[in-house]
């Protein structure tokens, strides 16, 4: 039988919103206070889903003891108060929080085995949250 | 695709009533809900937007300019208003979360240009909500 299982986890880094293509207005028009040179930070919450079979022996689709450590160790060593503009995934990609989705999917895809990396989900503020599973629709 | 979701949130009151029910068949539909003196909600509204991101600016949608579609079309029209009396959505129809869903919907639907609607969802309390996908 299949499941889905979704864990959050959180993480807090500053960025800055600034393409070095576009001009100093059009950066101030297009990102306004994000663009501010010194950067701006945010507390942010991350919710990974996963999915696959569930083990008739253990009752899990897969330890979530793997997940965690991956996640800490591959995703929260790597963000957790960073400078996202700083990183090399960042330095021709402008770090939005639809940037740091696709940076994210990507390395649990390419890293997580235990389980189908089905979804990740990302709040950069109570009010405001990204979603992307591969750049597929989404089931629901 | 990528999915970007606001969230916002309004007061409202409303009460439901269908004139074409008799007034025990209100009564026993409706419950509580049917207090002619109506009753308020602060609601929390969740919208989600689908697009590609675009490579130049890393965006699906300028998050302000959503916003600003927000307030105009759903808040300023909404919060701190009587639904049955001050929305014409509801002038004929009876104003349940599902209704004031759709009503959403084709109030925001049109106004988006840059990524498309994927969800409207509406919590009425905490522990209630409903979506709607614009489907017929």
């Amino acid at each position: 039988m299949k499941a889905y299982l979704t864990r959050r986890y959180r993480f807090s880094a500053s960025h800055r919103l600034h393409n070095d293509a576009m001009t100093a207005e059009e950066n101030s028009a297009t990102y306004g206070k994000c663009n501010n040179p010194h950067g701006h930070g945010h507390n942010y919450v991350l919710e990974v889903t996963v999915s696959g079979q569930v083990d008739p022996s253990t009752g899990m689709v897969c330890n979530l003891a793997d997940l965690d450590g991956f996640i800490e160790q591959e995703i929260v060593e790597r963000y957790g108060h960073m400078n996202l503009n700083t990183l090399d995934e960042f330095q021709k990609l402008v770090p939005t929080t639809e940037n740091l989705c696709l940076e994210i999917f990507d390395r649990l895809q390419k890293g997580f085995r235990p389980a189908k990396v089905e979804k990740i989900r990302i709040e950069e503020t109570m009010m405001n949250s990204f979603e992307y599973a591969g750049g597929g629709e989404l089931a629901h | 695709m990528v999915y970007l979701t606001r969230r916002t949130e309004f007061s409202a009151s409303h009460y439901y009533h269908n004139p074409e029910f008799s007034a025990e068949e209100n009564r026993r539909i409706f419950g509580k809900c049917n207090n002619p003196h109506g009753h308020g909600h602060n609601y929390t509204l969740e919208v989600t937007v689908k697009g590609e991101i675009d490579s130049k600016s890393g965006f699906v949608v300028d998050l302000k300019q959503l916003k600003d579609i927000m307030n105009r079309e759903v808040i300023d029209a909404l919060d701190h208003r009587h639904l049955n009396k001050e929305v014409p959505e509801f002038e004929h129809q009876v104003p349940t979360s599902e209704n004031l869903a759709v009503a959403i919907w084709k109030r925001l639907q049109p106004k988006l240009s840059v990524a498309r609607l994927h969800r409207v969802r509406l919590y009425e309390t905490s522990d209630l909500f409903v979506d709607f996908y614009g489907e017929a």
